[in-house]
């Protein structure tokens, strides 16, 4: 099928391969002291990054694209035009709608030119698209990961019958079509809040790749002394799981999050694209990308501005997950 | 074997079911009445009632969802009285839109998907395998990291991003392939098969990258295993220890993944079948989308969904055959 589609087994290969790196995590010493090395790895973690030149470039754009999301408004302001408004005069009638000038019509009045057709500031639409893109990836990352972790535990940890259940239906919500799925559920309910609707239909379908991860190490983690002396010493069952399992697994959920993020901005630009995602006129990448179709012949500059940001911020999250990936691993001895 | 098997079909159509359980529950809870939709102009209340009448859909949901499911496996027979329509037996209703029956529109289209999966699924198995491959043998060199690096940028492009950029520069500014035209192979077989280039490239990019890091990790991690290490220290030659030894456990997870991908490219490549205007079952389902054709877009689900579960099972089969240390347990 399609980008998102792509992205997402790119993401699940490469998740399958964080499983196998982080299946066997090091030495088990005490709960405390475990809690002490974990923290002097993260420390060890963004000294090893700090040195990684593509990490460090990712990074940098990826604070640059969130920067540009929260100061919309004011950047908007300084250029002058807003994302909606239509400038008849940037445009050639008599071509069709093509922008006036070179580029797509990049200039001092529209630095990143304008859309052929309505003429509105291509440079807005990006900066008001970038809140979505960021808003909506990182919601979706965040409720899978809440999900996926805390089913993968409970899964892991309590096994027997609840076990049965969680298994049965992340098995389910793999074999599932998601993707078609997602398009059919989208298209059929009303396009007032699709923002919402995308981060939660996103995430229902998300979570399964990452609570597969964390159960199988929760189930290796809970056979450990230290689990066993929380136990003995009376600690709850909820206690154990929270306390002195998760705190193990937060390289892994940090990895895996990074890596889910990417896939997550490629399937809200994919449906995006597709017209079942965020509603015109709000504006969004893939969208935008999508109106291009139409003009890529003539001019190019559409399609190419929209494509190059959100290619570059896919390849941001990629790049540092997959570096720090190879970080933690490094750290946990493999 | 056969009690293996005979499990993973029938656990293959309890998911089938749910599948069509939980797509058939959002049409019937979320969708606009389609009886009005087909009603169109000249409407009354009373033609209304008659279309949802000979549609089922006055019906409770349970008795809907149970005459879909035996209609699939028994075919069944809308209306009653004087207008009745036979609906052969793989019976998934009509399109709103064309009237057409929803399992010959699939079948009519699935040909073309196959075309466009079976030519991508051809070019990513070979760049993957061989890069990733190159890359293992020549871990740590320049070759390795610039592949790495290829990797992760192919991996990173969107479908539709790079289907634009490819159009453009191989199309208006180089006029290495000509425009995309619709054209029946036997009438113009290098026309067709040009057609079909970009949208095998675009869609192969992707997973080739996948590929290739997948090869590469498995590789490395099988080269680093005891017996690995014996076959070295018993003075086996090189060539002979990756033949015999590395690559068989190397490539079994490739075979796995690569049966659910190619099942899920099967099922419609949306994006880059509607890009390129080809007339598979993926710009079909996109189209009813935009359209609202619920029967349609049922029918294009349950297929992706059969598609998936067939090819685990299919996946399963192979394993237990190339890897001997599933065999006992199964």
């Amino acid at each position: 099928m399609m980008p998102s589609q792509t992205d997402l087994t790119a993401a699940r290969t490469t998740g399958s391969a964080v499983e196998s790196g982080t299946g066997d995590t090091a030495e088990a010493p005490a709960a405390d002291q475990a809690a002490g090395a974990l923290r002097a790895g993260a420390g060890g973690t963004w000294q090893a990054l700090r040195h990684d030149v593509g990490a460090m470039l990712g990074l940098g754009y990826i604070v640059l694209v969130t920067l540009v999301a929260i100061f919309a408004p004011v950047l908007t302001s300084i250029s002058g035009w807003t994302p909606y408004e239509f400038d008849q005069t940037a445009i050639d009638p008599n071509l069709g709608g093509m922008p006036i000038g070179p580029w797509g019509g990049m200039g001092a009045e529209h630095w990143l030119g304008v859309e052929p057709g309505s003429g509105r500031d291509i440079f807005a639409r990006i900066v008001y698209g970038a809140r979505v893109s960021m808003s909506i990836a990182l919601s979706a990352t965040a409720l899978t990961t809440v999900l996926g972790v805390s089913l993968g535990l409970v899964a892991g940890y309590f096994g027997g019958r609840v076990d049965l259940v969680i298994s049965r239906i992340m098995d389910f919500l793999m074999a599932f079509p998601a993707l078609i799925f997602m398009i059919a559920v989208l298209s059929a309910l009303p396009a007032s809040n699709r923002s919402g609707l995308l981060v939660v239909v996103i995430s229902v379908f998300g979570w399964p790749y990452l609570a597969r991860i964390v159960r199988g190490q929760t189930m290796s983690l809970a056979q450990r002394e230290f689990v066993e002396a929380a136990r003995a010493a009376g600690a709850s069952g909820t206690r154990i799981v929270f306390r002195e399992i998760l705190p193990n697994l937060r390289s892994t959920i940090i990895v895996m999050s990074t890596l889910a993020v990417p896939g997550y901005i490629g399937t809200e630009a994919g449906l995006s694209f597709l017209g079942v995602g965020v509603v015109p006129p709000a504006p969004s990448w893939g969208q935008m990308i999508a109106a291009s179709v139409k003009w890529y012949a003539v001019d190019p500059a559409y399609f190419v501005v929209p494509g190059v940001c959100l290619f570059l911020l896919v390849l941001s999250f990629t790049v540092l997950g997959d570096r720090l990936r190879a970080v933690v691993d490094a750290q946990e001895g493999r | 074997m056969p009690r293996f098997l005979l499990t993973r079909i029938s656990s293959g159509l309890v998911v089938l079911l749910l599948v069509c359980l939980f797509t058939y529950l959002v049409f019937f809870a979320l969708s606009p009445d389609p009886a009005v939709q087909i009603c169109g102009k000249n409407c009354t209340p009373e033609l209304i009632d008659q279309i949802r009448a000979n549609l089922g859909l006055d019906q409770p949901f349970w008795t809907q969802f149970f005459l879909f499911v035996v209609g699939i496996f028994a075919g069944r027979t809308y209306g009653d009285g004087a207008s009745t329509v036979d609906c052969a037996a793989p019976c998934l209703g009509y399109s709103f839109q064309s009237s057409q029956a929803v399992w010959d529109m699939i079948v009519q289209r699935l040909p073309v998907s196959a075309t466009v999966a079976v030519g991508a699924a051809v070019l990513w198995l070979l760049a993957g395998l061989v890069g990733g491959l190159l890359s293992a043998v020549k871990e740590g060199t320049f070759l390795d990291r610039f592949t790495t690096g290829l990797t992760l940028t192919s991996m990173s492009i969107p479908n539709y991003v790079l289907a634009l950029v490819l159009q453009y520069v191989l199309v208006v500014q180089l006029q290495w392939l000509p425009f995309p035209q619709a054209v029946a192979f036997a009438d113009d077989p290098v026309q067709w098969f040009l057609n079909f280039v970009m949208p095998w490239i675009v869609l192969a990019v992707g997973y080739a990258a996948a590929y290739t890091r997948l090869t590469r990790a498995n590789v490395l991690d099988v080269l680093r295993e005891n017996y690995v290490r014996t076959a070295y220290a018993k003075g086996l030659p090189q060539s002979l220890i990756w033949r015999r030894h590395a690559l068989r456990p190397a490539l079994t997870p490739v075979v796995t993944i690569f049966g659910m991908d190619f099942a899920g490219l099967l099922g419609g490549a949306l994006i880059t079948e509607t890009v390129f205007g080809i007339n598979g079952v993926g710009k079909m389902a996109a189209d009813s989308i935009a359209r609202n054709d619920q029967p349609v877009i049922m029918g294009v689900t349950l297929l992706a969904g059969f598609l998936v579960v067939v090819g685990n099972i299919v996946v399963d089969v192979v394993y237990t055959a190339i890897d001997p240390r599933v065999r006992v347990n199964a």
